[in-house]
């Protein structure tokens, strides 16, 4: 699904974000990125939604070498993907599911049939009940929830995500993780940016970690991997859930 | 559990055919960049005011310019004659060449003006009065007004005219369309002066709704960050700048409408008694169907200029880091 070869990425201060990386992720899996802040792991998901260009090197994204996306090309591009935030980039001006039709709206879908699949997406998170509310109103696990509707509303085939549980703590970050390991299970590829390294071997997902833009060996403690199981979960007052 | 519990969920995503896409689009986003005016009406109010101030006001002179021409063009119908008789032609002579001009199809009023009347009235309006007595004879001649029938045609007025200076009586015959000329001359000045106020003022327009619209973009520059950063397109956030351009454009131009038709409407009783006091059919010529298209159309073209102008300058600089 995502090829990265010998991507060199540069900034203008000559500041090395990413050095002649080269790592591949497979359709349908699930993969983390950690690294220390600064190690380049927002760069690396930057170069794959075309926010940045690598400097050297080439970014296959399923099948498309983004390298030939020209500028004009790359909001159709973009939709192909769903991305979720740290802020979750909500906008408040709006109800939260306007929020989540927002991808469906640009891609043209009657309005309809965005609120269907609105409220589907929004089924999927638990947030159904909250659909006319304010993003504002929202706890930021919520907030991070409607963040993960939108992305995953027009059905990505992938989904990349930039420290999502960063502003969570332990209990509403394993949701979310538990979340996005559904999606997985119904065949979407996931990409997450995360420095939560407990937390992730607690998934027991591959992880890609970098180091100064460069590939690091993780060290994987088999004994901590703890299998994912639904009763693991903490049960909230998620009256979405069901 | 699994995600595919809805049938909604996995419902292929079905887009509409291109142009429903379109027409929808631009639908919605049209109410909604409407109601987003409505929303702050104070602010947008005062944009729509000063749009209709600055059309209205080449509006209103360019329809003077066209009631000025309209009534200056009467005149050039009702041109008199200024036949000039020789000096040897008698009082009784010019009298009698008078009635028979008078008779002919293409004449409507033939008047004399004897030699001693033209004195008299030169003496009275000239200043000269006493200078005037001493002169041995009237060196004045009797004058006939020929006024041509409204019927003429150019040609045929032409026609009279070389009849009337082949008559062995005629020492010269005067057109005085000098005045009338120069009148549309400076009429024509005006006009031409009009339209390049009229384009000042058109860029000043542009001006106000671009800064408005730039000022409308730096408000949602977050808003546009996050549609380019899932997906849209220049187009698809341009688009809402664009519709407010248009309502600014819009509602500027009917206003201004409406001002131009409050302004004849309080002119209208001054017109009414100048046309009674020249028992005239004067009539004020108002704005017709045509102008006021042209109005609202220029409008909305100046607000769609403006408005694309900031879009397109500003929404390139916004791109999603």
């Amino acid at each position: 699904m995502i090829q990265f070869e010998n991507v060199t990425k540069r900034f203008p201060g000559g500041q090395e974000a990413l050095s002649e990386l080269t790592l591949s992720v497979d359709k349908g899996e699930m993969v983390f990125v950690t690294g220390h802040s600064g190690a380049g792991k927002s760069t690396l998901l930057k170069l794959i939604a075309l926010i940045e260009r690598p400097t050297s090197g080439q970014v296959i994204v399923d099948g498309q070498n983004t390298r030939r996306v020209r500028r004009r090309k790359i909001p159709g591009y973009r939709r192909q993907i769903g991305m979720v935030f740290q802020d979750h980039k909500l906008l408040y001006d709006r109800p939260v599911s306007e929020n989540v039709a927002l991808p469906l709206i640009i891609a043209g879908v009657s309005p309809r049939d965005a609120g269907k699949r609105v409220r589907a997406a929004l089924d999927q998170v638990g947030l159904l009940h909250k659909e006319k509310k304010n993003p504002e109103t929202l706890s930021a696990g919520e907030q991070q929830r409607v963040g993960i509707a939108r992305a995953i509303v027009t059905r990505p085939k992938l989904l990349i995500a930039d420290e999502p549980t960063g502003n969570l703590d332990p209990e509403l970050s394993l949701e979310v993780m538990r979340i996005f390991r559904r999606f997985n299970e119904v065949g979407v590829t996931l990409l997450i940016a995360s420095h939560d390294i407990a937390l992730i071997d607690k998934l027991g997902c591959r992880r890609i970690e970098l180091d100064e833009g460069r590939l690091q060996e993780p060290q994987f403690e088999d004994d901590l991997v703890v299998h994912f199981e639904d009763d693991y979960l903490p049960q909230g007052d998620d009256d979405g859930w069901r | 559990m699994a995600v595919t519990r809805h049938s909604d969920a996995v419902a292929p995503l079905r887009s509409a055919g291109p142009f429903t896409i379109w027409l929808g689009r631009h639908a919605r986003t049209a109410s909604s960049s409407f109601s987003r005016l409505v929303h702050q009406p104070f602010a947008s109010l005062m944009i729509v005011l000063v749009i209709a101030v600055t059309l209205a006001i080449p509006a209103a002179m360019n329809l003077a310019i066209k009631n000025f021409t309209a009534i200056s063009s009467g005149w050039d119908d009702a041109l008199d004659f200024s036949v000039f008789l020789d000096t040897g032609v008698s009082a009784s002579e010019a009298e009698a060449l008078a009635s028979l001009i008078s008779q002919r199809a293409d004449v409507d009023d033939v008047r004399l003006i004897t030699a001693e009347q033209a004195l008299a009235e030169f003496k009275e309006q000239s200043g000269f009065g006493s200078a005037l007595d001493h002169l041995p004879d009237n060196p004045l001649p009797h004058t006939l007004v020929v006024r041509p029938s409204p019927a003429n045609t150019p040609q045929s007025m032409t026609l009279l005219r070389e009849e009337l200076d082949s008559l062995p009586e005629t020492a010269l015959v005067q057109v005085d369309t000098e005045w009338v000329q120069r009148f549309h001359a400076i009429l024509e000045i005006v006009r031409q002066a009009i339209m390049i106020g009229a384009g000042l003022l058109g860029a000043a327009i542009i001006v106000i709704i671009g800064n408005t619209i730039r000022l409308e973009i730096q408000n949602r520059r977050d808003e546009i960050e996050v549609t380019k950063l899932i997906g849209a397109s220049n187009a698809f956030v341009r688009r809402p700048f664009l519709w407010s351009g248009f309502w600014f454009g819009l509602f500027g131009s009917a206003l201004a409408l409406g001002l131009v038709q409050y302004g004849l409407y309080l002119l209208q009783p001054t017109v009414t008694r100048l046309a009674g006091l020249y028992q005239s059919g004067v009539t004020m010529l108002t704005l017709d169907l045509r102008d006021s298209f042209a109005i609202i159309g220029i409008g909305v073209a100046l607000g769609l200029v403006g408005s694309w102008l900031a879009a397109a300058r500003h929404m390139r600089s916004i791109e999603p880091k």
